[in-house]
C-alpha cells in the first residue's frame, strides 16, 4: 500500500535528481567552470555518441567488443554450469574447492592479463579469456546454490513416480533452480563487459576500450565521450532489463 | 546443530583441505608450463625463487609502497564514508530507495571506462589512484550498510525503545551490534574491489606501482617478473581476504 507509492515516489525523485545533475553539469560546462579540455557538456556528448553511428573505425570497435563478450559469455555460461553441476555431484571436491570460490573474486584478475598476453599474443584471446574468467566462477556458484536449495522432496517425488535422470532435470530440478541459474547469467554477463573493455583498455589493439584510452591519448574529447557515453547505455539497458526480468520471475513464484 | 559438526571437523582437517588445494593449482600450473614451454611461462619452483629474489631489491619496494600509498588512501576514504552514507541512506528510507538503483548500476558497469574522465579531473599520478581506487570499494560498502541498517528487525529497536534507552546507548548497544556482521561483509568486499581498482588504476598510464611494474615487465617481455608479481598479487589478496573471512565468521557466530 504505502510501499507502493513510496516506490513511484522515489523513481520520481531519482529522475528528477539525475535531470538536475545533468543540468547543472550543462551549465557548468558552458559557462567554462568546467573546462572543455576536462569535460564536454553532456548535450554534445549526445551528439557525439549519435555521430559515432557513422564512423566505421567505432562501429568495428563495438562488433569485436561484443563478439568478445558474447564469447566470453557463452563459454563461461556452460562451463559455469557444469562446474556447479559437477561440484554438487562430488560433495568432497566442493568441500576442498570451496576457499577457492570464497577467494576467487578478491583477486584482481586483471593482473592475469599480462601474462595471457605473454600466452595467446596480443590479439583478442586474451581479453576474451579475461571475461571467461571474470564470468565463469559466478556461474558456478550461482549454479550450485540453485541445486543445493532444491527441496529433498522434489527427489523424492521424482522418484515416487519413476522419472528417469534426464526427466527429472528437466521438469523437476531445472525449474526450481531456475531463478539462482538467472541471477548467475545476469551477474555473468555485467562481469564478462567489466573483463573485456578492460582489458581492452589497460592494453589492446581494438575495441571499445581500446578507442576509449586512444581518444584519451590523441586528446579527441568528443570521440571519447561519445563512445563512454555509448558503453555506458549499452550496459545499463543490458543491466536493467536482466533486472526488470529477474522480478517478474520472482514474483511469478512469490518471492522467495 | 550444524554449525557444531563443522565446528568439530575444523581446522585442523580444514587446513588439509587447503593444503590439497593449493597442491592441486601448484600442478595445474606446472602442467601448464609443460603445454607452454619456457618462453612463456617460469615453473612454480622457478617463480618462487625469482619472488624471493625480487623481495630484496630496492626497486620492488619502492614500487610496492607506492601501490600501498594509493590503496591505503582509497581504503581509508572508502571504508569510512561508505558506511556513513550507507547507514543515512538504511535510515532514511526515502533516499535509500532513490540511490539504490543507481548504485547497482554503478557496480555493475565496467568502472575503467570512466578512468579517463578521472585522470582528467585529477591529473596523472597518487590523486586519480586514490580516486579510482575509491569509486570502485565505496560502492559495495554503502550497498551492504544500507540492507545492513535495513534488515535490523523492529523487535530489536522497540525493546530498545521499551527500555528508555538513549538514542547513543541504542546505537552502541542494539543498531551498531545487530547491523555490524552485514557491514564487515561489505568492508571486506570493499577492501578486494579498492585493490582490483588500485592495481589497474596504475596498469594504466602511471609511472609507479605493482600494476606499473607489471605491465613494464610485458613491455620487456620479461616473463619472471610477470609471474612473480602476479603471483605476489594474488597472494596478497587471497591471504587478506582469508583474514578479513575468519573475522566476518566469528562476527556472525555471535549473533
Amino acid at each position: 500500500m504505502k510501499h507502493g507509492f513510496g516506490i513511484r515516489e522515489a523513481t520520481l525523485v531519482r529522475a528528477a535528481l539525475l535531470a538536475v545533475l545533468v543540468a547543472v553539469l550543462e551549465i557548468a560546462c558552458r559557462t567554462g567552470l568546467i573546462q572543455r579540455f576536462t569535460m564536454i557538456p553532456p548535450s554534445e556528448m549526445v551528439v557525439s555518441l549519435v555521430r559515432l553511428f557513422q564512423n566505421r573505425d567505432v562501429l568495428a570497435d563495438a562488433g569485436q567488443t561484443l563478439l568478445s563478450v558474447f564469447i566470453a559469455l557463452a563459454c563461461a555460461l556452460v562451463a559455469g554450469f557444469a562446474m556447479g553441476v559437477a561440484l554438487y555431484a562430488f560433495p568432497r571436491a566442493r568441500r576442498i574447492a570451496d576457499p577457492l570460490l570464497t577467494t576467487y573474486y578478491s583477486v584482481p584478475v586483471f593482473v592475469f592479463y599480462p601474462l595471457l598476453i605473454v600466452l595467446f599474443g596480443l590479439n583478442a584471446i586474451p581479453k576474451t579469456v579475461i571475461g571467461f574468467l571474470y564470468a565463469v566462477v559466478v556461474m558456478a556458484i550461482n549454479t550450485l546454490n540453485g541445486l543445493e536449495r532444491v527441496p529433498f522432496v522434489y527427489w523424492k517425488t521424482a522418484q515416487v513416480h519413476h522419472l528417469s535422470r534426464m526427466q527429472t532435470a528437466l521438469h523437476l530440478i531445472l525449474p526450481c533452480a531456475g531463478p539462482y541459474l538467472f541471477t548467475g547469467a545476469k551477474f555473468a554477463i555485467a562481469y564478462a563487459f567489466v573483463g573485456v573493455i578492460g582489458s581492452e583498455f589497460i592494453l589492446s589493439t581494438g575495441g571499445l576500450g581500446y578507442r576509449v584510452s586512444f581518444a584519451y591519448n590523441n586528446f579527441q574529447s568528443d570521440v571519447m565521450y561519445g563512445v563512454i557515453l555509448f558503453v555506458l547505455v549499452i550496459v545499463v539497458c543490458i543491466n536493467m532489463a536482466l533486472y526488470a526480468w529477474e522480478r517478474v520471475l520472482m514474483e511469478r513464484r512469490g518471492g522467495r | 546443530m550444524k554449525i557444531e559438526r563443522v565446528a568439530a571437523v575444523s581446522p585442523l582437517s580444514r587446513a588439509g583441505e587447503v593444503a590439497i588445494l593449493v597442491g592441486f593449482l601448484i600442478v595445474a600450473w606446472q602442467l601448464l608450463h609443460y603445454l607452454a614451454g619456457d618462453i612463456a611461462m617460469t615453473t612454480p619452483l622457478q617463480t618462487f625463487r625469482y619472488t624471493a629474489r625480487l623481495l630484496v631489491t630496492q626497486d620492488f619496494w619502492v614500487n610496492a609502497a607506492a601501490s600501498g600509498q594509493a590503496f591505503a588512501g582509497a581504503l581509508a576514504i572508502g571504508l569510512v564514508a561508505g558506511p556513513v552514507i550507507g547507514i543515512l541512506f538504511g535510515f532514511h528510507r526515502l533516499s535509500g530507495e532513490v540511490a539504490e538503483p543507481i548504485l547497482v548500476a554503478l557496480y555493475s558497469i565496467p568502472k575503467v571506462i570512466l578512468y579517463p574522465i578521472i585522470l582528467l579531473v585529477f591529473g596523472l599520478g597518487l590523486a586519480a589512484e586514490v580516486a579510482f581506487g575509491t569509486l570502485h570499494g565505496i560502492v559495495p560498502v554503502m550497498l551492504f550498510t544500507m540492507n545492513a541498517v535495513r534488515n535490523i528487525k523492529p523487535v530489536l529497536v522497540r525493546t530498545g525503545r521499551a527500555l528508555g534507552l538513549s538514542t547513543f546507548a541504542m546505537m552502541r548497544t542494539i543498531l551498531l551490534p545487530a547491523a555490524l556482521p552485514e557491514i564487515f561483509t561489505g568492508l571486506r568486499i570493499g577492501f578486494s574491489v579498492t585493490l582490483l581498482g588500485t592495481i589497474m588504476s596504475e596498469m594504466f598510464g602511471s609511472k609507479r606501482g605493482l600494476g606499473f611494474l607489471l605491465m613494464q615487465a610485458l613491455g620487456v617481455n620479461d616473463v619472471q617478473m610477470i609471474m612473480a608479481l602476479t603471483l605476489m598479487l594474488v597472494a596478497f589478496a587471497s591471504i587478506a581476504n582469508a583474514i578479513l573471512m575468519s573475522f566476518e565468521r566469528q562476527l556472525y557466530r555471535r549473533t
